[in-house]
C-alpha cells in the first residue's frame, strides 16, 4: 500500500478526491435533499457525524472483525450511528428532519461511508482514520453546500431563506425539482472538466490522479 | 386490485426510484454503459427488491412492533445477509455474470433503492400484497431507467461529443433530461 502523509490523508478528501464532485459517491443524498442550503447543511453535518463515528469505531475494532463478515459488520456500525443522528435531528430540528424524511435513514447506504471503511479505516491506525474521515466528511459538506447554494439561489431566488433578487425575479422552478439536481451536478462536472482541459495546456501543473479529468483523457 | 395496479405504476413511472427519488444512482451511473449488462443489473435488483419487501413485511409484522428503534439496523442486516446469499449463488451459477457486475454486486446492499423500498413501505403502511406490487414496480422502474440510460450512452459513443463533455458530466445531463421527461407521467394521476 502506498504510504501517505497525515496531512495528505486529511486534505485529499476535501477537494482533490472530493467524494461527490470527483469520485461521484454518495450521489443519492447529494441530489435528493440539496434543494435548499439549510437541508444541505443538515444532511452534510449528519453524514459527517456518521462517517467520523464509524471510521473511529471500525479502525478501533479492525483486528476483531472477521474478514468474511466485514461488510455486514461495517454496515451494522454505520446503522447504529445513523439511528443516533436520526433521533437527534428529530429532537433538535424537527422541521428539517421532516423535510429530509427517509433520506436520513438512507445515510446508512451512502456508498461514500462504506467505501471509506473498506478502503481506509479498516487498514489504518485510529488517528489516520480520523483524519481521513474528517477530510472526506468536510469535502462532502462542501459539495452539498455548492449544490444547495446553486439550486436555492436559482430555484427560489433566496439564500438560507433571505431574498436576493427582489420581487421581480422569476424563480427557475426546475432547479428545485429532481431534474434540477441532475443538471446542477452535471454542469459542475462539465466546469471541472473544462478547467482540467485548460490546465492540461500548461504541462508544468501536476495532473489530478483520479476523477473527471482522468476519465476524460482516457476516453478522448 | 385497482389500487395494487396504481401502486405498481406509481412506483415504476410517476415516482420512478432513480429519476424522481434519486435512489439506486450507483448502478445507474456505474453499470449503464451497455444495455445487456444494464438488463442483468435490473434483473438482480428486481429479485433483491422483492425479497426485501417480503422480509421487511415479516420483520415489521412479527418482530419490530415492540422495538421500532431497531428497524434500521435489523433491515440492513437482514438485507445484507440476503445479498451475500444472492452473490454466492450467482458466483456459482454464472461466473460470467459475476465478473460483469463486478464491484456493484456487493454494493447492491448499499443501493439506496433496496433500503429505501423497505423504509417507504413501512412509512406508508403497505400490507404484504401491496408491498410486493410496490417492489415489482420499483424494480421495473429501475430497470427501465437503467436500460434507457444504457441505450442512450451506447448512442453517444457513436456521436461526435465534444471532448469536454465526455464522461460523467454528460451522463448526469442525460439523466436530468430523462428525469424531466418522466415528470410528464405525473399527469397520469390527475386524469
Amino acid at each position: 500500500m502506498r504510504a501517505t502523509t497525515p496531512g495528505y490523508d486529511f486534505a485529499r478528501g476535501i477537494w482533490r478526491e472530493n467524494p461527490v464532485l470527483v469520485q461521484l459517491l454518495g450521489l443519492c443524498p447529494a441530489l435528493a435533499v440539496t434543494n435548499t442550503v439549510a437541508n444541505s447543511l443538515a444532511m452534510g453535518l449528519a453524514t459527517f457525524f456518521v462517517l467520523v463515528g464509524s471510521s473511529l469505531l471500525v479502525s478501533t475494532l479492525k483486528n476483531l472483525i472477521p474478514h468474511e463478515v466485514r461488510i455486514s459488520a461495517y454496515i451494522l456500525i454505520i446503522a447504529t450511528f445513523v439511528t443516533v443522528a436520526d433521533l437527534v435531528l428529530a429532537a433538535v430540528v424537527p422541521d428539517i428532519h421532516k423535510a429530509l424524511g427517509a433520506f436520513i435513514a438512507l445515510i446508512v447506504v451512502n456508498c461514500m461511508i462504506l467505501g471509506r471503511q473498506e478502503a481506509f479505516a479498516s487498514k489504518r491506525p485510529v488517528g489516520r482514520a480520523l483524519l481521513d474521515a474528517v477530510g472526506t466528511g468536510t469535502g462532502f459538506i462542501i459539495a452539498l453546500l455548492m449544490m444547495g447554494g446553486i439550486r436555492e439561489v436559482l430555484g427560489y431566488g433566496t439564500f438560507l431563506g433571505w431574498p436576493l433578487f427582489g420581487a421581480s425575479y422569476e424563480p427557475w422552478i426546475i432547479m428545485i425539482l429532481p431534474p434540477g439536481g441532475f443538471f446542477t451536478l452535471g454542469f459542475i462536472l462539465l466546469a471541472f472538466s473544462w478547467r482540467e482541459s485548460r490546465r492540461q495546456e500548461k504541462p508544468s501543473v501536476r495532473d489530478w490522479p483520479h476523477g473527471v479529468g482522468a476519465a476524460t483523457r482516457r476516453s478522448a | 386490485m385497482g389500487d395494487l395496479v396504481w401502486i405498481l405504476i406509481s412506483a415504476m413511472l410517476v415516482n420512478n426510484f432513480t429519476l424522481a427519488l434519486f435512489l439506486g444512482l450507483c448502478p445507474f451511473m456505474g453499470v449503464s454503459a451497455r444495455v445487456a449488462t444494464a438488463l442483468r443489473m435490473g434483473g438482480a435488483n428486481i429479485f433483491v427488491l422483492v425479497i426485501t419487501s417480503m422480509t421487511a413485511w415479516v420483520l415489521n409484522t412479527f418482530v419490530l412492533a415492540s422495538a421500532p428503534y431497531l428497524r434500521l439496523i435489523s433491515f440492513i442486516v437482514v438485507i445484507a445477509s440476503l445479498v451475500q446469499i444472492v452473490e454466492i449463488t450467482i458466483k456459482k451459477i454464472s461466473p460470467t455474470l459475476f465478473r460483469e457486475l463486478g464491484i456493484f454486486l456487493p454494493l447492491i446492499t448499499t443501493n439506496c433503492a433496496i433500503l429505501g423500498l423497505a423504509i417507504f413501505q413501512t412509512n406508508r403502511g403497505y400490507g404484504f400484497l401491496e408491498g410486493l406490487f410496490f417492489a415489482v414496480g420499483a424494480g421495473l422502474g429501475l430497470t427501465l431507467a437503467l436500460v434507457l440510460m444504457a441505450s442512450i450512452r451506447e448512442q453517444t459513443e457513436l456521436a461526435t461529443v465534444p471532448a469536454l463533455a465526455r464522461g460523467m458530466g454528460l451522463v448526469l445531463i442525460i439523466a436530468g433530461s430523462l428525469s424531466l421527461a418522466f415528470m410528464g407521467f405525473a399527469g397520469l394521476f390527475s386524469t
